[in-house]
């Protein structure tokens, strides 16, 4: 087991290497810089400028500047917001809760939809059930999320008027950040209403974000499951006399959730990167949003910390589905 | 009344290639204490005809039978809830592969309780002792020290004697072994045969052993059904269907036992089952059959005296030098 975590370990070096190099070298080939963008259309003199970016320490060569970058990051500084002049992992820290419920919520959704709705094609297999659920998941897979979260508004917020169409909370509440989770918060408060609010606003941002991974589980899991019930262990579970939900539900489907697992660790990494569309439609103050600013702001290391802090994230939960593998398969011991 | 009485059973499987019969008009009567073989070459439906009455088979198989009953009940008219409280219990079957008919993920302890939990109620591990009793019956040592182990960490042989204990638990009365001992070594062959002879005479139960191994037969069995093709083509008492094979694809199967092959080569049947789509006409085994005149071509045999054939081969006197020389 600690075997196991030490070599796993040992493989986040060449990652950081390559996150950082990826994140560091992309910022910098967009043209402009900070200093223009701060700038604005006013412009600066060159002269000012080459001030600025010596003041910024953005004059020296670039792989003085990557190594100085790396230095301080190895030692648990990823910097200062060019921008904000706040330290980047402050920043992080206080958006990530917003971007974690939203990506939390989402993948329940996408789990709880779809597991079922696989096992019921898988099941159904060849019926006009199995074709319309393996019909909709094609749909849902092939969705751009700009567009699916629009087509939602329109519908949702627009002509039916049941959902708010941005933000986390309505403007009438006031709720003290203390976990950072709004569905958390917004309970403990003494805000009444604050809740069902919070609970409103997340409604279309989870299910936009939700979409794809809710198609690739529900195929993942009927692919898997269609696999698994013609083993022999399925024909021994029903020689037993148990009952079809009880060979489906236990024997088949314990075996299917060891692909299935995996399809949700790698869906977590998809997670994310839909998670910058979604809170740019839905306004949601989460990583997603401020990364986009970030990016537009050429705000070098709110950039570069950020995305190696996303990275951090995808590992740990790759990790965590590498550990569970153990719980669901005897076969495997760390 | 006997304890299983199966009257012209036949399985019809949809294809694309339209309807495949598996089975044909197979009769069985079975009685409490008797063991009989089912034998045949691979294809000749024997497994199949004994999943259609556990009511295994996928549903793009069609039963139809004049009878099929167990123990008084119909088992045609059944709902499947009923069904379900008679397998696993009364009838309980075990199958060609132990390494793959148990299920990776659950360990030994959970797989024989759960049966026992579903059929005599209580919790799992309100059986654990009956568990324990069951490995020990089986013949794997220290019991208690197998109960945490997943299949993964059993051999065939032992993973064959979980699946029994599992499939013993509720003492059923009638036991289906579906070539239980194809896929294991020779030597662990002969354990599991031994015990399942133990096992049924202990218990009282009934055993079908579906075998394509003549060697297997003539050691266990009392009876022999002989199957080709989805027929029935021979049902005699094992002794005497030795002696004296009056069908010619059992005379074939005997003679292709290594023990009466002449010189250095072995003797064996030419060609392979029909399948769906070469089907012959008349006798099915006639492309086969030494024997075959141009009666055997044109025109299906009718069963007399059991044996399905239009020339069945004659009745000698019986001795029993045949069984002997194949032990």
């Amino acid at each position: 087991m600690f075997k196991f975590l030490f070599k796993r370990l040992l493989v986040l070096v060449p990652v950081f290497f390559g996150v950082t190099l990826v994140a560091f070298g992309f910022i910098r080939a967009l043209p402009g810089d900070p200093i223009e963008v701060l700038a604005g259309e006013r412009g600066v003199s060159p002269e000012r400028h080459a001030e600025l970016m010596a003041q910024l320490g953005l004059d020296e060569p670039l792989w003085q500047q990557y190594f100085s970058y790396v230095g301080d990051v190895l030692q648990g500084d990823l910097g200062t917001s060019l921008i904000t002049n706040r330290p980047v992992a402050e920043e992080f820290f206080e958006l990530f809760p917003a971007t974690a419920e939203l990506a939390i919520c989402a993948m329940l959704f996408a789990i709880i939809l779809g597991i079922p709705a696989g096992i019921i094609a898988a099941v159904k297999r060849g019926t006009l059930v199995d074709q319309g659920i393996m019909s909709l998941s094609l749909a849902g897979y092939s969705m751009p999320i700009f567009w699916w979260g629009l087509l939602l508004i329109i519908l949702f917020s627009n002509t039916l008027h049941l959902t708010p169409v941005s933000g986390r909370l309505s403007f009438l509440f006031e709720v003290e950040h203390v976990t950072g989770f709004m569905l958390i918060d917004s309970l403990f408060s003494d805000e009444e209403g604050a809740f069902k609010s919070a609970l409103h606003h997340l409604v279309l941002p989870t299910i936009v974000l939700g979409t794809i991974p809710l198609a690739v589980i529900a195929r993942q899991t009927r692919s898997a499951m269609l696999e698994v019930l013609s083993e022999d262990y399925v024909r021994t579970a029903k020689a037993k006399g148990l009952s079809p939900l009880r060979v489906i539900a236990v024997h088949a489907l314990r075996n299917a959730m060891i692909t299935v697992t995996t399809v949700i660790g790698l869906q977590v990494a998809v997670l994310l990167a839909g998670a910058i569309l979604t809170e740019t439609i839905f306004s949601w103050p989460g990583i997603g949003k401020w990364i986009i600013f970030s990016v537009f702001s050429r705000d070098y290391y709110a950039v570069q910390g950020g995305l190696l802090l996303i990275a951090g994230c995808v590992m740990v939960v790759n990790l965590t589905v590498d550990l569970l593998y153990g719980l669901i398969n005897p076969r495997i011991v760390h | 009344m006997a304890l299983l009485e199966i009257t012209n059973l036949t399985v019809e499987f949809a294809t694309a290639h339209g309807s495949l019969r598996a089975v044909d008009q197979v009769s069985l009567s079975l009685d409490v204490g008797d063991i009989v073989a089912i034998v045949g070459e691979s294809g000749s439906g024997k497994s199949v005809a004994m999943l259609a009455l556990m009511g295994l088979l996928p549903w793009t198989a069609t039963i139809t039978a004049d009878q099929m009953s167990f123990d008084g009940k119909d088992l045609l008219t059944m709902n499947a809830k009923q069904r379900r409280a008679i397998i696993g219990k009364d009838i309980s079957m075990i199958f060609q592969e132990p390494m793959t008919s148990l299920n990776p993920c659950f360990n030994v302890e959970y797989q024989i309780s759960e049966v026992l939990a579903q059929h005599f109620g209580g919790s799992r591990r309100s059986h654990k002792n009956r568990v324990i009793k069951l490995l020990e019956k089986v013949g794997i040592p220290a019991p208690e020290t197998r109960l945490k182990a997943y299949p993964h960490q059993l051999s065939g042989g032992m993973s064959q004697r979980v699946m029994i204990a599992m499939m013993i638990a509720c003492e059923p009365k009638l036991l289906i072994a579906d070539e239980p001992t194809t896929a294991l070594d020779v030597t662990i062959q002969a354990q599991i045969l031994e015990l399942l002879v133990e096992l049924q005479q202990a218990n009282g139960m009934a055993l079908v052993l579906i075998t394509h191994d003549m060697a297997v037969v003539a050691e266990t069995a009392d009876r022999v059904v002989v199957q080709y093709a989805g027929q029935q083509v021979e049902q005699r008492a094992v002794i005497e269907l030795f002696n004296n094979p009056r069908h010619p694809y059992t005379e074939a199967l005997l003679s292709a036992l290594p023990e009466y092959a002449k010189e250095k080569t072995l003797n064996a049947i030419p060609g392979v089952v029909p399948g769906q789509l070469d089907r012959p006409a008349g006798c099915l085994f006639n492309p086969r059959c030494e024997h075959a005149q141009d009666l055997c071509r044109q025109k299906p045999p009718q069963r007399s005296e059991g044996i399905l054939c239009h020339y069945p081969l004659p009745l000698k006197g019986a001795t029993t030098d045949h069984v002997e020389a194949s032990l």
